[in-house]
């Protein structure tokens, strides 16, 4: 994050507080004056867009955490008072629910952003790995925030998935027992399960410190994949251009979120959440929440329940082996006329993955849901390797620059723009 | 270069789009032949029940005072021997956005309930005493088991959020239709559908054990609930129709305040949002835009 | 391709000043309104809920408190004193000149609030051996001891505020006189507080 700062302290105390926290010169490197390529699309916002629904995740959660109470036999009735009682309880909880599924949907189209246009590759492999870490913590998070109100889904959900970890040989059934606090999802787990959840938000803060310190360090990938030249020509300050445009596209994911929120507040969500838990009756299907569903196809698509746990699991793990399978020299899709082909075929099969994890597995669903899991190992495990080594690409840009404004024999001889005066140059100065 | 530009625009448009083609004739293809198999398969669960309109859908919808005392009026005669209601209180009906009744009127409503005082009186008991506004609708079991041990075994569930905990299955391609169609009254269909479904059993068909019902519209058809109101049962003074029809109607858009007090208070806020974020976004584009019409200025 | 400077150069540029500046202005003023009213409802979740402004007002039996007696009933979280004064602590109240007072203002819900402090004031109305009051001190919110203190009424053993037997504020570092809350007779042994 060093090195752009073209922060110089004006005044005494900004002096003075510079040589003993030079915390505003840090904000103005980092936020303001750092270089962002001039061609970054609208993709390239989700970032932002997902720094701001992590603060207001946290937020809503933690007001709607002084009405809550996290006990197996007052957690529904707390949550229908805030529904009912607390002053614009209705509005926090509706936002925070359908939070949660704005904070997924920005996830992914963010990482399937990073997938298209290669931002894994070398120099970015941690940053990408500290990514799938983030989107881990997420799911986590979310996960234990739908057990919370106590519903039939937040129960039987909850039984469900924690007995995932039953299928682990040997250690499986105490560790199940460990989660529980008891001999199957109760009050104890209700309680494990809120005090994670308020903690696991401020570790994906965490990371997500360390995501925006490593991408500060490598510098942001773009559209062409072509590495920066030279800082003069090839970006733009953070601020006022990325920041700008970043805040056009949050207020429109904003008006989105709203209209969830305020008109369709319970679509994404299931009817059954809103019958108390009941240890004794399982609701006819249960379904997870819509972000899991592409993971249940693969899990409920092996025939073993070891065999899922894993396949399951191995979906997101293969995520981290991103950067080392795709084999192609090229980073951005846009110059791999095979892998645009391949990627969108990948989106498909996440979407039909999806919807399929919503049916019951039963008749054609489970043919499919293997066809499409067998699938989505492959395109990681098998095309993405072989693709780089038989693909024929398309010549790259020579400059970020030349991508945006043509060739540079189009332009004038002597442009001031290619020989700038060195003293302009913001590294030279301060 | 701006040709240039915009050829590069238009080429990397194309290849999306050529893309996402691909993707969506994967996913047309998967679901086609899956759909055809789902309808089969859930048509046997469940008969999907037809749409009502209701004054409280969509983006401008607001309950109807008068429709919500006759379903009030119907819980009161009808549902409350057996349905609970118990996170209502008697001041819920003095609220604003919902039946419209006058604080006195609500205090009355509440004197006319017995309820067992939440705090014990000097000697330790809990005695019984006349409802106030702050006191909650009683419940006619004291609990779970109770209830089910005076209705054969099954439990008449509990009216405060019964109208968003019921909804029957859409199917593709509708799930994504009512995104933009807002159609958010599956739950409301429903009971309004099921309280007129009672029919004679299809010949042969008997039920998995004594004491159930057919209906039409429940999944699995046999329920515990007898046929629960017939024509004419309740008076309105209004002069509304007296069927079960607009019986239906009433008891489920009063359990849909009862389940969702603040609707509309949440979509009238909705339309201000909306508007107040659509011109905000409108600001921000031009100036946005205004911003890198200065970079091009300075660098083309 | 006229670029003199390059947009890493903090000089903003000069041109088209007024509707330029115009639409920024109007761009920051929605953001600044916007983010104004998402902060309410964070604001306003830590008032009182419906269900605590309409919290239940107490019932209260008088029928079983002895003369002298002094009881403590709930009322809003709050306790509340319902002392049945004998006569000599009635008479001792009423003798006390209003300028002896620290505070004037009879502090009672139930008259207007520049009532004086009379005893009269400060007990139930046609009732006057009945004096009901908040239970809670005015200085720094502890629960005095009745009868006790040098006036004959309460004492408050945190700072030592002393009240005397309308619960008035008489010695110490206590600004007010207990509060006497809204209340009425329900017949004669019963008191609705609240």
């Amino acid at each position: 994050m060093q090195g752009h700062s073209t922060y110089e302290p004006k005044g005494g105390f900004a002096k003075w507080l510079e040589d003993r926290l030079p915390i505003v010169g840090l904000v103005h490197s980092s936020a303001v004056a750092y270089p962002v390529p001039r061609n970054l699309n609208y993709f390239w916002t989700f970032g932002g867009i997902l720094t701001f629904m992590l603060v207001a995740q946290i937020l809503t959660g933690v007001v709607l955490v002084m009405h809550y109470t996290p006990s197996a036999s007052m957690a529904f009735e707390s949550v229908e008072k805030i529904m009912r009682d607390v002053n614009y309880g209705w509005l926090l909880r509706y936002l925070h629910a359908n939070g949660a599924s704005m904070f997924f949907i920005a996830v992914f189209i963010h990482i399937f952003r990073g997938m298209y246009y290669g931002s894994y590759k070398a120099p970015r492999e941690v940053l990408w790995i500290l990514g799938v870490i983030i989107y881990l913590l997420m799911m986590a998070t979310a996960f234990m925030g739908y057990v919370l109100p106590w519903g039939q889904m937040s129960f039987w959900g909850a039984t469900v998935i924690t007995n995932l970890f039953s299928a682990l040989p040997v250690v499986g059934p105490s560790i199940v027992t460990w989660l529980w606090g008891g001999f199957s999802v109760d009050d104890a787990t209700l309680k494990h399960f809120f005090s994670l959840h308020y903690l696991l938000p401020f570790m994906i803060a965490g990371v997500v410190g360390l995501h925006i310190w490593a991408l500060h360090h490598v510098g942001q990938n773009n559209p062409t994949g072509v590495e920066v030249k030279d800082i003069r020509k090839d970006t733009v300050p953070f601020t006022p251009y990325a920041t700008m445009k970043d805040a056009f596209a949050l207020v429109c994911f904003l008006a989105f979120f709203s209209y969830f929120a305020f008109f369709i507040p319970n679509y994404l969500g299931h009817a059954d959440n809103y019958i108390k838990a009941n240890p004794l009756v399982t609701p006819a299907h249960i379904v997870p929440e819509w972000y899991f569903l592409p993971f249940y196809a693969i899990l409920r698509a092996i025939p073993s329940k070891l065999g899922g746990v894993i396949a399951m699991f191995g979906a997101i793990a293969v995520l981290f082996f991103l950067p080392w399978l795709d084999s192609s020299k090229v980073r951005s899709g846009k110059y791999r006329p095979l892998f645009k082909q391949f990627f969108w075929v990948f989106v498909g099969v996440c979407i039909l993955l999806g919807w399929l994890g919503s049916k019951p597995p039963e008749g054609w669903y489970v043919t499919v849901s293997r066809i499409a899991t067998f699938y989505y190992f492959a395109h990681f495990l098998i095309i993405l390797p072989l693709l780089g080594r038989i693909e024929k690409t398309k010549p790259l840009p020579a400059s970020i620059a030349e991508s945006v404004l043509g060739p540079a024999r189009d332009r004038l001889p002597g442009d001031p723009g290619l020989a700038p005066p060195a003293a302009a140059a913001p590294e030279t100065r301060g | 270069m701006s040709a240039q530009r915009i050829k590069d625009v238009t080429m990397s448009i194309r290849s999306t789009l050529r893309g996402a083609r691909v993707a969506a004739i994967i996913i047309a293809i998967g679901l086609g032949f899956v759909s055809a198999d789902v309808d089969r398969a859930s048509a046997a669960e469940q008969t999907h029940p037809p749409r009502q309109s209701w004054s409280f859908a969509g983006p401008f919808g607001r309950y109807d005072q008068a429709q919500l005392q006759r379903g009030f009026k119907i819980y009161r005669e009808v549902c409350a021997s057996c349905h609970a209601l118990s996170m209502v209180a008697f001041r819920n009906l003095a609220d604003e956005g919902g039946l419209g009744y006058s604080k006195e009127q609500a205090e009355t409503i509440a004197a006319e309930y017995q309820v067992k005082d939440p705090a014990p009186d000097d000697k330790g008991e809990f005695p019984d005493r006349p409802g106030r506004l702050s006191d909650y609708f009683p419940s006619p079991f004291p609990n779970e088991e109770a209830a089910r041990a005076a209705n054969g075994g099954a439990y008449p569930p509990d009216f405060s959020t019964l109208a968003k905990a019921r909804t029957y299955e859409r199917g593709f391609p509708w799930f994504l239709i009512d995104i933009l169609g807002q159609y958010q009254e599956n739950g409301q269909d429903y009971i309004h559908a099921l309280l007129g479904g009672y029919e004679e059993p299809p010949h042969g068909a008997t039920p998995p054990k004594d004491g159930l019902h057919y209906n039409k519209y429940f999944p699995g058809h046999w329920i515990a609930m007898a046929k629960p109101i017939q024509d004419g049962q309740v008076e309105y003074a209004d002069g509304t129709p007296t069927t079960i029809d607009q019986y239906g109607k009433d008891v489920a858009a009063f359990m849909t305040w009862a389940a969702e007090p603040h609707l509309m208070a949440r979509k009238q806020m909705g339309i201000v949002v909306m508007f107040f974020l659509i011109v905000f976004a409108g600001l921000l584009y031009f100036t946005k835009k205004s911003i890198w019409h200065g970079l091009k200025e300075r660098t083309a | 391709m006229t670029a003199t400077h390059d947009a890493h150069d903090p000089q903003p540029v000069r041109a088209e000043p007024n509707r330029r500046d115009f639409l920024y202005l109007t761009t920051g003023a929605a953001g600044a309104i916007g983010a104004g009213f998402l902060a309410w409802p964070f604001i306003a979740q830590m008032n009182p809920d419906a269900a605590s402004l309409a919290l239940a007002s107490t019932e209260v039996d008088v029928s079983q408190i002895a003369e002298g007696q002094a009881v403590t009933v709930k009322w809003r979280g709050k306790p509340v004193f319902v002392w049945n004064r004998t006569k000599a602590q009635v008479e001792e109240a009423k003798k006390v000149e209003l300028a002896q007072l620290p505070d004037k203002s009879a502090r009672n819900e139930n008259l207007p609030s520049d009532a004086p402090a009379t005893d009269v004031n400060r007990a139930a109305k046609d009732k006057e051996n009945w004096l009901i009051v908040v239970g809670v001190c005015t200085h720094l919110g502890c629960v005095p001891i009745s009868n006790s203190g040098d006036f004959g009424g309460f004492l408050c053993p945190c700072h030592g505020s002393h009240y005397d037997s309308a619960g008035r504020i008489r010695r110490g570092p206590a600004p007010e006189n207990l509060h006497v809350p809204p209340y009425a007779f329900e017949g004669d042994t019963k008191i609705k507080i609240g």
